[in-house]
């Protein structure tokens, strides 16, 4: 059972996120777990914002990379724990860089759990005073420099901001600590 | 106040409520679509629409698996009528202020602002509560729900601040649509059934921790954007029971007529 088990992992190795093709869904931290349920084999994502409408095109890339090696098998979304970018492989986060998209920096949202902060202090924290339009340095992707302004927190796709870099003059995409 | 207990079971009609005030945000404000003040805000509310109708999505799912009798979430978006909808009455109207029925003025970006800030300052510290309320599945589309709702508050209370604390007209138009719109916050912290069934099922809400982390970001944000916060007082809509606006029934012809000319069609 585990050679199989093996076998599926690596079938689904090149299954790659159909908006950011670099990166593939088990180096986003989307494809959660392989395992045997009672109905056959189940593979198991997570969704990342929850309305990211290419979440039902990667679960059709899913099926079909098992359909090509003759496998079946059942795509189960599960919601907990929630998708976090601190999942992306250090792997992926270099080859979105390359890819031109500044990789995330660490999610900015605790667990509710975490603390004894009131919602406020939290989101103050979030986004300190200070800080109001001048975020962590977000360096560029292609020259790598740090001086850097966001011209949109919202970008071509959810998960996506919209940056300029100073230096080399580029806009670029920043994948949003999620 | 006691945590919740684990395996409590949200009731349908709680998850509805916050479904319905998903849903009813997203499509409000997914009519700047192609008609944002720039693009960089175009960008921005289509795709807090997107979070929104997503979390939408999660909860009439949820619903849906325990109506059964073949529920789906599209049975329970588009053909359900407006007293059927449990969304909070402020996130049905449209984007302009205080005009009668079907009086027409351009859309107004500091009532849309507005009520961004007004609505996701009060859903993040519930998201925040509802992450350990004990049932398991609420808790799981909070904790994603959090995330999105956060980077909503930011938006908005950015917006708020700048067009606050910017412009003569634009300090004035900001001041007018939170005069507006503030009154209609009432209707969060009147109980209802909704609540009461809610707590009956072991659903824990801490209304108070809840009323006072709102009221903080609240008069933070104002204060900074140098508003006033104007008074809460008068007629308490009733949206969350049933009972709505004339504007609801508008947003929902808009948003329903397509799956209601071609029922169970697909694409």
């Amino acid at each position: 059972m585990d050679t199989s088990l093996e076998e599926v992992w690596a079938a689904l190795d090149g299954v790659v996120d159909p908006e950011i093709p670099v990166v593939t869904l088990r180096e986003l931290g989307i494809l959660r777990d392989i395992r045997v349920g009672p109905h056959g084999l189940e593979i198991v994502i997570t969704p990342t914002y929850s309305g990211c409408p290419a979440m039902d095109q990667m679960a059709d890339d899913v099926r079909t990379a098992l359909h090509e090696r003759g496998l079946e098998g059942t795509v189960v979304t599960q919601l907990a724990p929630a998708w976090t970018t601190d999942w992306i492989s250090e792997a992926a986060r270099e080859k979105l860089r390359a890819y031109g998209i500044a990789p995330p920096q660490a999610a900015c949202v605790p667990s509710a759990r975490s603390g004894h902060e009131t919602a406020h202090q939290r989101v103050l924290h979030f986004m300190p005073r200070a800080a109001a339009g001048h975020p962590v340095a977000v360096s560029c992707p292609r020259c790598g420099s740090p001086n850097t302004v966001e011209s949109s927190r919202f970008g071509s796709t959810a998960c996506k901001a919209l940056y300029k870099c100073l230096n080399c003059q580029e806009p670029f995409d920043y994948f949003k600590p999620y | 106040m006691a945590p919740s207990p684990a395996g409590a079971t949200a009731p349908v009609n709680y998850l509805l409520h916050l479904a319905d005030n998903a849903v009813v945000l997203g499509q409000r404000n997914a009519e700047w679509c192609g008609h944002g003040p720039i693009l960089e805000e175009d960008l921005a509310l289509a795709n807090m629409s997107l979070d929104l109708i997503g979390q939408a999505r999660l909860l009439y799912q949820q619903v849906a698996s325990r109506l059964g009798a073949g529920a789906t979430e599209d049975t329970l978006a588009y053909f359900r009528d407006v007293p059927e909808f449990r969304n909070y009455t402020l996130l049905e109207l449209p984007h302009r202020g205080p005009l009668v029925g079907y009086a027409r003025s351009d859309m107004d970006y500091g009532t849309t602002i507005a009520r961004n800030f007004l609505y996701s300052a009060f859903m993040v510290p519930l998201w925040q509560q509802l992450q350990a309320c004990g049932d398991a599945m609420l808790e799981a589309i909070s904790a994603k729900s959090l995330k999105e709702a956060s980077y909503h508050l930011r938006h908005a209370r950015d917006w708020l601040v700048r067009l606050g604390d910017g412009t003569d007209e634009s300090h004035a138009r900001m001041q007018a649509a939170v005069g507006h719109l503030m009154p209609y916050t009432q209707e969060y912290w009147t109980a209802s059934a909704l609540e009461q069934e809610a707590l009956q099922a072991g659903i824990r809400i801490d209304w108070s921790q809840l009323s006072a982390d709102w009221n903080a970001l609240v008069d933070d944000a104002l204060q900074e954007a140098t508003l006033e916060r104007p008074p809460a007082t008068g007629h308490i809509t009733e949206g969350k029971t049933g009972v709505h606006s004339e504007h609801l029934g508008f947003l929902l012809a808009e948003m329903q007529s397509l799956a209601r000319a071609h029922p169970g069609a697909t694409w």
